[in-house]
């Protein structure tokens, strides 16, 4: 007990100034016991910073990072204090990544599990292909965002930029403010209690204090779901 | 793949810095492109309305010390800086006659750039020994424009290394490709545009080029381009008191934007920008596509 207390007050501190990315990622790979809170000093945006976790430990990172950042996470709580570059989060399995300020392209593509937070705005095409798992963006989505999401639901609490939810499957996008354009086959569609219980959930999870009221569905028109050689390929 | 970088400063008190503050963010792009890279810095008008032509050869052997003595027969005031396989010739001779003699008497030189203030280096190999070989760390200006290339559609010359230049004071840098280059260039080689290289790139600063001769803005030339350009692109460009950025509608190419009091820099990803003083202060930010960005020189 008294240990686990220790740990509490000091995590171990990785400086990336005077250590590799690859030693970090080595370290938190070790599953190391009786560690549950890793520092990361100076991540200065380099890539790849605690990708493949898979074990419930906790890691902050101090700064903007650059792509990848808890890629394919399982189980941990990533922070990142700053930005994120393309990919932060991409096929996430479980767990929680944040990021406090914005997230750049491709935020969460392919998770199948977990919640990522992004309190900033994110880039272009946040949640493609996403096959799980939740997404909550307290600012703005850039263009064609939810592209061919197969499962999963996004909220969005500022503006959608173009083409929102182009060839969605079973994915469920709310969004709060404008939306510029729906991509092919997306549509808005009445919100059920189910929907406003899933927006308030997720809302609450993120300490982001909107209505659920506030917020539109959009989900897939399913003209899509089957070949039909008499659309002339105009969607 | 490729790098792009930029940087001008808006504290004329940093501008003995520009070389240093750079070099980093240069060589921190290094795994964007490691094949060859090159810069262009804005400096000082040169003096008496003289002009200045970046020269390059690519014969090690070159005898830049007998072209320098032909150099001082020939045109008015000619002063040559001569720096490994480049020269920068200033002349107060009109530009075109100076790049007719340069090209008439030595064809193996190539004309990089031309202009008052431009001054252009690019070479084969990583980043840090062309930033070595030119002593890039010592550049002074007000801004500058850098590229590192990985090349993917031309060879790795000297010739397809970026920074492009078309007219006077003018470069651009590139970060992607185009899949329409050739359809641009036999537009524009109807129009008496001259090219020099097989690069992608190089059609879409004459392009470019070309519409602001026109009469375009430089809003009006992108959202032309928009049009005309098929394929991905990031864009940083340099005029004698500008530097301008913008993204294909797709923002397939990352940039990130680092503004203060004292300078706004500009690089494909943070990490060139992360040694830069008070970047911790700066205002960070993702451009948006189809937006286009400039800032002046004060």
């Amino acid at each position: 007990m008294v240990s686990a207390m220790k740990e509490e007050a000091s995590p171990v501190v990785f400086d990336l100034k005077r250590q590799s990315v690859r030693d970090l990622n080595q370290f938190l790979h070790g599953r190391p016991a009786g560690v549950s809170e890793v520092r990361v000093e100076n991540p200065d945006g380099a890539h790849n910073i605690a990708v493949g976790l898979n074990a419930p430990i906790r890691v902050d990172i101090a700064g903007h990072a650059g792509y990848y950042a808890a890629g394919m996470n399982k189980d941990a709580t990533v922070t990142v204090h700053g930005n994120a570059g393309p990919g932060v989060a991409e096929n996430m399995m479980s767990g929680r990544v944040e990021v406090t300020g914005f997230a750049s392209g491709g935020a969460g593509a392919s998770a199948h599990g977990g919640l990522l937070l992004i309190r900033g705005d994110a880039g272009l095409r946040c949640g493609i292909s996403l096959k799980g798992g939740d997404i909550v963006v307290g600012g703005s989505v850039g263009s064609f965002s939810a592209f061919m999401a197969q499962a999963g639901r996004i909220v969005v609490c500022g503006d959608a930029a173009d083409g929102l939810g182009d060839s969605l499957y079973e994915a469920v996008i709310y969004v709060r403010g404008k939306i510029r354009s729906l991509g092919a086959d997306a549509q808005i569609e009445p919100m059920t209690d189910a929907d406003y219980a899933a927006v308030h959930k997720l809302l609450d999870a993120s300490g982001l204090s909107h209505s659920h009221r506030e917020f539109r569905r959009v989900a897939s028109g399913k003209t899509l779901y089957h070949w039909n050689a008499n659309a002339n390929q105009t969607y | 793949m490729c790098g792009i970088v930029g940087l001008l400063l808006k504290d004329k008190s940093l501008r003995p810095r520009l070389g240093e503050l750079m070099v980093p963010m240069l060589v921190g792009m290094t795994e964007r492109g490691p094949d060859s890279s090159g810069m262009a810095v804005f400096t000082d008008e040169a003096a008496g309305g003289a002009r200045k032509l970046s020269l390059y050869c690519a014969s090690p052997d070159f005898d830049w010390r007998g072209f320098e003595a032909a150099a001082l027969g020939y045109l008015r005031n000619a002063r040559c800086e001569i720096k490994v396989n480049h020269c920068v010739l200033s002349t107060s001779q009109d530009a075109d006659s100076a790049r007719e003699w340069v090209t008439q008497e030595y064809p193996e030189v190539r004309v990089l750039s031309v202009g008052r203030r431009i001054d252009l280096y690019k070479d084969i190999g990583l980043p840090a020994e062309i930033a070595n070989r030119y002593e890039f760390s010592s550049l002074q200006g007000t801004h500058l424009v850098g590229h590192t290339r990985m090349a993917t559609e031309s060879a790795v010359t000297v010739e397809n290394a970026h920074p492009y230049t078309a007219g006077e004071d003018w470069c651009l840098v590139h970060n992607g490709s185009l899949a329409n280059p050739g359809n641009l260039r036999r537009k524009l080689e109807k129009l008496g545009e001259r090219f020099e290289s097989d690069c992608d790139t190089e059609g879409a600063c004459r392009y470019l080029h070309w519409r602001l001769g026109s009469g375009d803005t430089l809003e009006k030339a992108l959202e032309h381009a928009f049009d005309d350009f098929d394929g991905f692109f990031t864009f940083l460009m340099g005029t004698r008191d500008k530097l301008a950025l913008v993204r294909d509608p797709f923002a397939c190419k990352p940039a990130v934007v680092a503004e203060t009091d004292e300078y706004v820099a500009i690089a494909s990803e943070f990490r060139s920008l992360a040694h830069l003083p008070d970047i911790k202060q700066a205002t960070v930010f993702e451009p948006k596509p189809a937006e286009v960005y400039a800032w002046s020189v004060q």
